[in-house]
């Protein structure tokens, strides 16, 4: 039985503005285990960014403001392990572990390096923040991140600036610079939407090869059912800043029990039906907030009844490892989470 | 860079034809015979006759023209119709003077404007933000005249604390090697009297350096306010970097183009047209010796103003250009 790295409970990030207090991140709860990809799938405002800006305690704020519960990540002390609550410790402490033992890489490679430092000097300042090494020593290991994360004439690119490079080539600076310190978790925030197929699926594999190599865990933050088939050992699907059904991989892509999970993987085109028209799920992402009672699904829903209309239903476990956020399992699941 | 530099400066040429040619032209443009124009209506003809002879006015035009660059380029600006003396020898330490107080004045105005603006932005809606916003948009609008008054009154007449006007102690003069005292003072190792001429810089140079102060904070801010929420910024915070470094080092140095370019042209239009400045400290600077040559139709004085003035202009125009490309790998002309 694998052990949790990070363990995210009751994670609850509201957003301030002019027109009142908006729940991005609504009690969420999920945990990485060591050396294992989790996927969190939902589409676009449902809340996996925030998720995953929380954790790495980067929010902008104002006007977000993690409101309430835990991020504890896993502290390896000799042959003691201790959880640190990464919401509640200093700032000076949670710089020393960003970066280090948790990193992340972002959706945009275009736009996510400073365009006036050389690739060198961005990988150098990531490995200077956490350790002590010489210039040389600094870069030498720079020019060996470069060639981990696959990218060819890795002595002349370190001298390089961004501009230089392809988005791709980008984005593996990005995966260069989120592995300089060996971190044991990675967030990766849709990390190849921006980027087209076939340079997605080589990002894709260079992931799961440090995922193999390392035992980097991965946290893989996508809307793209195809990426969590190939990469995910287990999903979190998210419906409007909360988890609606969690479970392995197989379970949820072969029997998907959440209405909106099985939408969601109705919606992927199959290469083998000729259809007249894809299906998509009626409606929109309801703004976070906007729906007081009742389950924040019901609008869309294909089996909605009366009464996801007048309460909010609770996670159920309905097996080891998978549980759904439905009021359609009520008999034969038990309450997870409360 | 140095190809570039060098084509850079290869590129002034035309620029400095193209002054020269501006400025050549200033005395044809006087309506009539401009012996006369200078010499007012009670000059004799043999008079007249010999200040054309003076100017080259009775040449023509190109040779003229040709006479003048060439005179020019062995420094050579002229002589003053009111002093009877060489422009070259009279101006310069003029132009010293100002370039001093500019160079004070932009110091104060980057290190307060940019430091100000920076705080501003990353306390974006602070009490900080808000008393910096408010004193700069006072310093854009207060006339620098008054605010000058309001210094020599406070901190000269009532404090005593900094002199009010010139640039030093007339009775103890040091010896002028390149007329920029601060620089002269430590050449002929006169440290008392460097701390002189400073302290005759600070009211002057506040003044002069309030409103370029407050245009550099408010552009420092909206242009940081704008870099701050870009990703590569959030990509730096998650490497764990100090905050110090993400706001200076990353931070200010994307958001320093724009400012730069406003810090320039401020410094520009300083070098030339300080004359209230100067006029209230009694600095005896370049805009002031200009003025005073319009007043007593002193035309080849005005010319060669204007020429060194402009001179300035383009030389502060290519510093801030090399520095745009060497702050920034993106921009090659």
């Amino acid at each position: 039985m694998k052990k949790p790295v990070l363990e995210v409970n009751h994670l609850k990030t509201h957003f301030f503005t002019d027109r009142g207090e908006i729940p991005a991140v609504d009690d969420v709860s999920f945990h990485v285990n060591e050396g294992e990809v989790l996927g969190i799938v939902g589409e676009s405002g449902c809340g996996k960014s925030v998720t995953s800006l929380s954790i790495m305690g980067l929010v902008p704020n104002p006007p977000g403001k993690i409101v309430g519960g835990e991020i504890l990540f896993r502290e390896q002390k000799g042959d003691k392990e201790a959880f640190e609550d990464l919401v509640k410790v200093k700032p000076k402490r949670l710089r020393q572990i960003r970066g280090n033992q948790v990193a992340m890489i972002f959706q945009e490679p275009m736009t996510s390096l400073d365009p006036l430092f050389t690739i060198g000097f961005q990988i150098i300042e990531a490995l200077k923040n956490h350790m002590k090494l010489t210039k040389k020593e600094a870069r030498k290991k720079a020019i060996e991140l470069i060639q981990l994360v696959g990218i060819p004439r890795a002595e002349q690119i370190v001298d390089e600036y961004p501009h230089q490079l392809s988005g791709g080539m980008r984005q593996r600076v990005m995966i260069a610079i989120a592995m300089a310190c060996d971190p044991e978790v990675l967030i990766a925030d849709e990390p190849t939407t921006a980027l087209d197929v076939t340079i997605q699926a080589q990002i894709l594999d260079l992931m799961k090869k440090l995922n193999k190599e390392k035992g980097t865990a991965i946290l893989m933050i996508t809307h793209d059912l195809g990426v969590v088939a190939e990469m995910c050992d287990r999903v979190v699907v998210m419906y409007a800043g909360k988890v609606v059904e969690e479970g392995d991989v197989r379970t949820i892509l072969k029997s998907p029990k959440h209405p909106y999970t099985k939408g969601l993987i109705q919606s992927l085109p199959k290469i083998h039906q000729r259809e007249k028209r894809l299906y998509s799920i009626p409606g929109n992402v309801p703004k976070p907030g906007s729906i007081k009672t009742g389950c924040r699904f019901a609008a869309r829903c294909s089996e909605v009844f009366d009464k996801c209309y007048e309460e909010d239903p609770n996670l159920l476990e309905l097996s080891e490892g998978h549980s759904c956020r439905c009021f359609l399992y009520e008999k034969e699941g038990e309450v997870a989470h409360v | 860079m140095l190809a570039y530099t060098i084509r850079r400066i290869l590129m002034l040429i035309p620029v400095l034809i193209g002054m020269s040619i501006v400025t050549f032209a200033i005395i044809h443009f006087i309506p009539g015979n401009p012996a006369r124009v200078i010499l007012g209506d009670q000059a004799t003809a043999t008079a007249i006759a010999n200040l054309e002879a003076q100017l080259g006015l009775d040449q023509p035009p190109y040779i003229q023209y040709f006479h003048y660059v060439f005179d020019l380029l062995k420094g050579d600006l002229g002589t003053s119709l009111r002093t009877n003396t060489p422009i070259a020898a009279e101006i310069w330490p003029r132009l010293a003077a100002t370039i001093e107080l500019t160079v004070f004045a932009m110091i104060f105005a980057i290190v307060v404007g940019v430091n100000a603006g920076i705080i501003s932005a990353w306390k974006q809606n602070s009490i900080f933000d808000y008393t910096a916003m408010i004193i700069a948009l006072i310093g854009v609008s207060m006339p620098i005249f008054w605010l000058g008054l309001m210094q020599q009154w406070i901190f000269a007449q009532e404090l005593g604390w900094l002199p009010a006007f010139g640039r030093g102690n007339p009775r103890d003069p040091v010896e002028t090697t390149t007329h920029l005292y601060v620089i002269d003072t430590i050449i002929n190792g006169r440290f008392d009297q460097l701390w002189t001429s400073i302290k005759h810089l600070v009211l002057p140079g506040i003044a002069l350096g309030t409103i370029p102060m407050a245009i550099i904070a408010r552009m420092t801010r909206s242009s940081m306010l704008e870099i701050l929420r870009s990703d590569y910024i959030r990509t730096i915070e998650a490497k764990g970097s100090r905050t110090l470094s993400v706001i200076y080092r990353h931070g200010f140095k994307n958001a320093v183009i724009p400012v730069l370019t406003v810090a320039g042209l401020q410094t520009g239009s300083l070098l030339g047209g300080a004359i209230l400045t100067e006029t209230i400290f009694s600095w005896p600077g370049v805009g002031r010796y200009v003025y005073e040559a319009i007043g007593t139709r002193d035309y080849p004085v005005i010319q060669s103003g204007i020429l060194v003035i402009a001179f300035m202009f383009v030389i502060i125009n290519l510093i801030v250009d090399l520095l745009y490309s060497y702050i920034d790998p993106r921009i090659k002309y």
